[in-house]
C-alpha cells in the first residue's frame, strides 16, 4: 500500500469549529425548572410528547440542545415545532450543516458503515429542509450559559470543547468531568449527541457534575421504544437535582412515515424495537454490549 | 499539580518543542489539555516480532524495558490530577507483564481502558478475570486484539508463523468471557481498504464465530520494523508550517496525549524510539506545544488517524 501525499488529508476542518456563539441568559432567568432535551433526529411526534410531558412536570423553559435532523422523515415538521412554542435552541453538528450546506452531517464517525447511514441521514434532511428554515438553524447559537439559582449551567451539543465530542458515561471519567468544569467555570455541564442519556456528579461537590440528556429522535438501545430528556431543577436546600424521564409516543406512525419516505430499514428497525441497528462503531464496550447488535 | 497546561510565563510562550532532533521545521500544535495517556507498560518488549512493527518490539528489544509499580502507580496518581479522560496500555505484549491485572484494576478506578494485545498470551482464566475487573469498574475495558487478515496466508507472514489460529484463540476466549474484543488491523493488504475492504473483513469475522465483530483499522506507519519492510518516508513527507488546519490540536491526537514509558514522557505510541522523542521525565514537565517535524506525523494528518479505540 502506498503513502498518501499531504495533499490528500482526510482530515475535515470543520470538525475543529469551536461553540462561538453563546446565548447568555445568566440575567435574565428566574427559573427554578427547566426541561432540556437534544437529537429530535426528525422525529416530531417525540418532540411533541416530550414538550407536553415538560409542561406537565412543570418546566418554566424548555431548552433544546441540537440536532434538529437525520435519521427520520419530514424535517420541516419538527423544525416549525421548535419555532412556533419558543424553545429555547442552540446549533448542534447538524444544524450547523444544514444551515450551511455543507456536504456531511459532521457527526464525528470514525467508521465506513456508520458514515455510510449517516450520509443516507444527511442527504435526505438536507434535500427536505426548507431554505428559510435553514436560515434559522444557521444562525443558533453553539452554547448557552444560565443560573439555576446560584448554580452555573453551561448548555453544549457534544461538549463545551468540541460540537461532535461524544460524552459517553463509561469512557468519561470523574477527573475529566472536575478539569472540564474548572476550564469551563461552569457547576453543571448538559450536552446531548451520543443518543444516550446518563449523569455524573463529582464525589466531592454532588452540586457539580455532567448531565447528559440523551436524545428524543431515536430509543437508547435499551429495548424500550421511548425516548429520554432531561428535568434539572432546584430544591427546598437550594441544591441542584437533574432527573432522566422516558416519554412514550407513536412509534408505529412514525415508522410508517418513514417507510412512506423511503427511509433504511435499518433506520426503521431501531423505532421498532428500541435497538440501534447503525452508528454502532462508535459506541464504547459498555454501551455496546448493554444493546442487541 | 496544576490541571493547566504549562506552556511558559503570559508574556513569552514557550517555544513548541520539536517531537524529533531533525532540524527540519514543522507546524506547532497546541496542547489542550491531557485528555489521553499511554501507559508503555512492558516497553518494547514483546513476545512476537511483526514485520510491519513501527518500534522494532521483540523478545530481545530492551530499548523501553517494563515499567515497574511504582512508575505505573506514579505516573496513574500524575494523571488522576491532570484529568485524564482514558487510558492506555501497551507495549510491547502488556500481559507479558506479572502485575498486569494489577495495573488494571488500579486503572479502572479512575477512567476507562483500552488494551493492545496481541491476544496469544490470554488463556481462559485471564480472560475471565478481565471480564470481572470490567465489570466491577463504571468505566469501559477494551481489549484491541491486534490481527493482519482473515486467514493464516495473509497473517502470518507478517506477524509470524501459527499466529493466526492462535490470536483467533485468545479472541475466542475474550469473547466467551463476555468481553467483544477490537480487531486492530494495519492495512498492509490492500483489499482490507476502505469502506467495501472493512466490510469483507467484518464477514470472514462472522464466519470464523464472532458474531458482532469490532473492528479497527490503522495506516501503516514507515519506521522501525516496517520501514524495513516498506521502505521510509520520503524527506518530502514532513509537514511544514501552515499545513495544519486551524484548531486541528483538537483532532490530531498529541494535542491532548502523551505517552508515559519506562524511560520517560514521549508525544505519542509512535514515536518512543525516534532520536529527540523524549519530552521529559514527568508528565507534567511534558505539557505545552510541539513541533510535528517528524515524517510520521504526516500519516495522522493526512489520514485523519487517531490511535484512540
Amino acid at each position: 500500500m502506498g503513502m498518501k501525499s499531504r495533499e490528500e488529508s482526510r482530515l475535515d476542518p470543520m470538525m475543529t469549529r469551536p461553540n462561538d456563539r453563546v446565548l447568555d441568559l445568566r440575567g435574565g432567568s428566574s427559573a427554578s425548572r427547566i426541561a432540556l432535551f437534544g437529537g429530535i433526529y426528525n422525529n416530531y411526534l417525540a418532540l411533541n410528547a416530550v414538550l407536553d410531558d415538560a409542561v406537565r412536570a412543570g418546566a418554566e423553559t424548555v431548552f433544546f440542545l441540537g440536532d434538529a435532523g437525520g435519521f427520520g422523515p419530514h424535517p420541516d415538521r419538527s423544525i416549525e415545532i421548535l419555532r412556533d412554542r419558543d424553545i429555547v435552541s442552540m446549533q448542534g453538528n447538524y444544524d450547523d450543516s444544514v444551515g450551511n450546506g455543507l456536504d456531511d452531517c459532521q457527526c464525528g464517525y470514525v467508521d465506513p458503515r456508520d458514515n455510510h447511514y449517516a450520509q443516507i441521514s444527511y442527504d435526505y434532511t438536507f434535500a427536505n429542509t426548507s431554505q428559510h428554515h435553514r436560515d434559522w438553524l444557521r444562525e443558533l447559537p453553539t452554547s448557552i450559559r444560565l443560573n439555576l439559582g446560584s448554580h452555573r449551567l453551561l448548555l453544549a451539543h457534544g461538549s463545551p470543547r468540541r460540537v461532535n465530542e461524544f460524552l459517553w458515561e463509561t469512557t468519561t471519567s470523574e477527573p475529566f468531568i472536575e478539569r472540564l468544569l474548572d476550564e469551563q467555570r461552569a457547576d453543571l455541564v448538559c450536552v446531548t449527541h451520543t443518543g444516550i442519556p446518563w449523569q455524573r456528579r463529582l464525589a466531592t461537590d454532588p452540586n457539580r457534575g455532567v448531565l447528559n440528556v440523551g436524545a428524543i429522535g431515536r430509543p437508547a438501545n435499551d429495548g424500550s421504544l421511548s425516548v429520554w430528556y432531561a428535568l434539572v431543577s432546584i430544591d427546598e436546600s437550594g441544591d441542584l437535582r437533574s432527573e432522566l424521564r422516558s416519554v412514550a409516543y407513536d412509534t408505529e406512525r412514525l415508522a410508517a412515515e418513514m417507510r412512506n419516505e423511503g427511509l433504511p430499514d435499518e433506520f426503521v428497525e431501531t423505532i421498532e424495537t428500541g435497538w440501534w441497528t447503525t452508528c454502532l462503531e462508535i459506541l464504547p464496550a459498555k454501551e455496546r454490549a448493554a444493546g442487541r447488535f | 499539580m496544576s490541571r493547566k497546561a504549562t506552556g511558559g510565563s503570559p508574556t513569552e510562550p514557550a517555544k513548541p518543542r520539536p517531537v524529533s532532533s531533525h532540524k527540519h521545521r514543522g507546524p506547532a500544535l497546541d496542547f489542550i489539555g491531557l485528555d489521553v495517556l499511554w501507559l508503555q507498560i512492558t516497553g518494547t518488549v514483546c513476545n512476537i516480532a511483526c514485520r510491519h512493527c513501527f518500534i522494532t518490539c521483540g523478545p530481545k528489544n530492551f530499548n523501553h524495558p517494563f515499567m515497574d509499580r511504582d512508575q505505573v502507580l506514579t505516573t496513574l496518581e500524575a494523571a488522576k490530577d491532570s484529568g485524564v479522560k482514558e487510558y492506555y496500555f501497551t507495549g510491547g505484549e502488556p500481559f507479558m507483564h506479572p502485575d498486569l491485572l494489577f495495573f488494571i484494576e488500579r486503572t479502572l478506578e479512575q477512567g476507562p481502558l483500552s488494551i493492545l494485545t496481541n491476544a496469544l498470551l490470554i488463556d481462559t482464566i485471564t480472560a475471565g478475570r478481565l471480564f470481572e475487573l470490567s465489570q466491577a469498574s463504571e468505566y469501559s475495558l477494551d481489549i484491541r486484539v491486534s490481527l493482519d487478515g482473515t486467514t493464516a496466508e495473509e497473517n502470518d507472514p507478517i506477524r509470524g508463523k501459527g499466529t493466526f489460529q492462535e490470536i483467533l484463540v485468545g479472541a475466542a476466549n475474550l469473547l466467551r468471557a463476555g468481553l467483544n474484543p477490537v480487531f486492530t488491523v494495519t492495512t498492509v493488504h490492500a483489499q482490507y481498504e476502505g469502506g467495501d475492504g472493512r466490510t469483507l473483513f467484518m464477514e470472514e469475522l462472522r464466519q470464523r464465530g464472532f458474531p458482532r465483530p469490532r473492528v479497527k483499522f490503522i495506516p501503516p506507519f514507515h519506521l522501525g520494523r516496517e520501514a524495513q519492510r516498506s521502505g521510509e518516508y520520503e524527506e518530502s513527507f514532513r509537514l511544514s508550517p501552515g499545513d495544519l488546519f486551524p484548531g486541528e490540536e483538537e483532532v490530531l491526537q498529541c494535542g491532548s496525549c502523551r505517552t508515559v514509558t519506562a524511560n520517560g514522557v514521549y508525544p505519542c505510541p509512535i514515536l518512543i524510539e525516534e532520536d529527540g522523542a523524549r519530552m521529559a521525565g514527568s508528565l507534567e514537565a511534558s505539557f505545552g506545544s510541539i513541533e510535528l517535524n517528524h515524517p510520521a506525523c504526516a500519516t495522522c494528518h493526512v489520514e485523519g488517524f487517531s490511535c484512540r479505540t
